[in-house]
């Protein structure tokens, strides 16, 4: 573990694992005058409360995968994807292989980023773990659920994106105006299900 | 009594902000806000308002607007022409409205934002504990276009004891700068940054204050996406330093070489393209 300062109230925490993103994230979770925190790949953000911060991760154990899941999500996916043909063929097997492995994992929010509400998901299997598009879409739709690397995610609302779409999801997935704005939040439990 | 204001021209941009929505960055979404916090909480408080009340960010002037019910206005940031129904009035003090009356703002000698408090505050809903646009992730109000009618909440009494003369903003800035996260990615990033200059691009927006100038060397690649904070400085492959100001994106993929002093920040956000901008490293 390495501490990275990052202006006068600031540290980027930088690890080897998105485990052990993991465990920083729930070591510093509810910390009191800790203004930001945000996980992401390789590293975790943190603003505010520096001494307390310090002091709790002098004694982290990052081997230890936090148990305690908040929040159990669902989301419903119509699987006619534009790009579900050219991931069962990169896969080498049938689009129904595809949804059969896509629906059957658990997934964990390892971070949000890029766009509101982007949750970037792990637990992908590994017949799926695949490039991104070579040439990127410059407009993907809302609701898309694609997948490119380790992880899977739907896109909250159309951008531009690289991502090999196998579905869409009609779920919203952030909305400013909501009491709870995003569906998915880091730390959170994720299953596909057919729609 | 009707508690609201009629715009009658936005000027070039006119956008509602208070303080942002820091704090979710965790969601993707960026803190936005006010780019001169200082200007928006004086303009607050000269007004009776909390800190805290939604105002107008005006870049360059511009706006005109109607009163259509008496209130009390205030205007910060640079020095500029405030006019009520066509006669001269004060920048940084409260002045008063009658129903009807009709208030326009110049275009600033210097710097690039005024700020515009009224009393009762700008009574939009929130959106995640905010009513700051965010022009990046297009969250909250839209930017405010003519004929839009503004909601005001409920006035206090003045405080007025306020006395802040304009700022004039310098044709050029020294920026202090503590570096890391990502200094290593940089031969000697404390000589390069305090030996190079730029000048403030065009391109810079409520998301950064893109600089040109002195190419910063740095080695090939990309991190990761991780956090960035407001005041990042990142370094793109071309060399040419962004600073983040607040609609910045909440993670970015290219080495952050140093953040900008906070109190200075806002300085970096009231620089018109082409004034000139130096570092100097901090430890």
């Amino acid at each position: 573990m390495l501490l990275r300062r990052c202006g006068t109230d600031a540290l980027l925490v930088e690890v080897d694992s998105l485990s052990e993103v993991a465990a920083v994230r729930a070591a510093l979770q509810g910390l009191e005058g800790i203004e930001e925190l945000v996980p992401a790949a390789r590293t975790v953000l943190v603003k505010g409360a520096l001494k307390q911060v310090r002091d709790a991760l002098a004694t982290a154990d990052l081997t230890k995968v936090p148990a305690h899941h908040s929040r159990e999500i669902t989301i419903p996916v119509s699987y006619d994807g534009p790009d579900l043909e050219l991931v069962a063929e990169t896969a080498g097997i049938s689009p129904e292989e595809v949804v059969e492995l896509h629906t059957g994992a658990t997934y964990e929010v390892a971070f949000c980023g890029f766009a509101p509400g982007f949750g970037y998901l792990t637990g992908l299997p590994k017949e799926l773990q695949q490039p991104r598009l070579d040439s990127p879409r410059t407009k993907v739709p809302t609701g898309s659920v694609g997948i490119a690397g380790e992880f899977t995610a739907a896109y909250p609302r159309a951008t531009p994106g690289g991502w090999r779409l196998i579905g869409r999801t009609e779920i919203t997935l952030f909305d400013p105006k909501a009491a709870t704005p995003a569906l998915l939040q880091p730390g959170d439990q994720v299953r596909f299900v057919v729609a | 009594m009707n508690r609201s204001v009629t715009i009658l021209h936005t000027g070039p941009q006119a956008l509602i902000e208070d303080l942002g929505r820091p704090g979710n960055a965790h969601l993707g979404v960026p803190p936005s806000g006010a780019v001169d916090p200082y200007s928006l909480k004086l303009a607050n408080r000269l007004v009776g308002n909390a800190e805290t009340a939604a105002g107008l960010e005006l870049l360059l002037g511009g706006l005109k607007i109607r009163a259509n019910g008496s209130c009390t206005v205030a205007v910060t940031g640079p020095a500029t022409e405030v006019r009520v129904n066509g006669r001269l009035a004060d920048s940084h003090q409260p002045v008063h409205l009658e129903a009807e009356a009709v208030l326009e703002i110049g275009a600033p000698q210097t710097g690039l934002r005024n700020y515009l408090a009224i009393s009762g505050g700008i009574d939009v809903p929130e959106e995640l504990g905010s009513r700051s646009t965010d022009l990046l992730s297009g969250i909250g109000p839209d930017p405010l276009q003519d004929n839009d009618v503004l909601p005001l909440g409920t006035p206090n009494v003045p405080a007025g004891a306020d006395v802040v003369p304009p700022h004039q903003v310098p044709q050029t800035l020294v920026i202090p700068i503590l570096l890391g996260p990502r200094d290593d990615w940089f031969d000697d990033a404390e000589t390069q940054l305090q030996q190079g200059s730029w000048t403030v691009s065009e391109r810079s927006n409520r998301v950064g204050a893109r600089l040109n100038g002195t190419k910063l060397n740095r080695r090939d690649g990309e991190i990761p996406s991780e956090g960035v904070i407001t005041g990042a400085v990142q370094v793109p492959p071309d060399g040419q330093p962004v600073v983040f100001l607040n609609d910045h994106p909440t993670t970015g993929g290219y080495p952050v070489i140093g953040v900008v002093d906070r109190d200075h920040l806002r300085f970096l956000g009231q620089a018109r393209p082409g004034t000139s901008v130096r570092f100097r490293p901090i430890d």
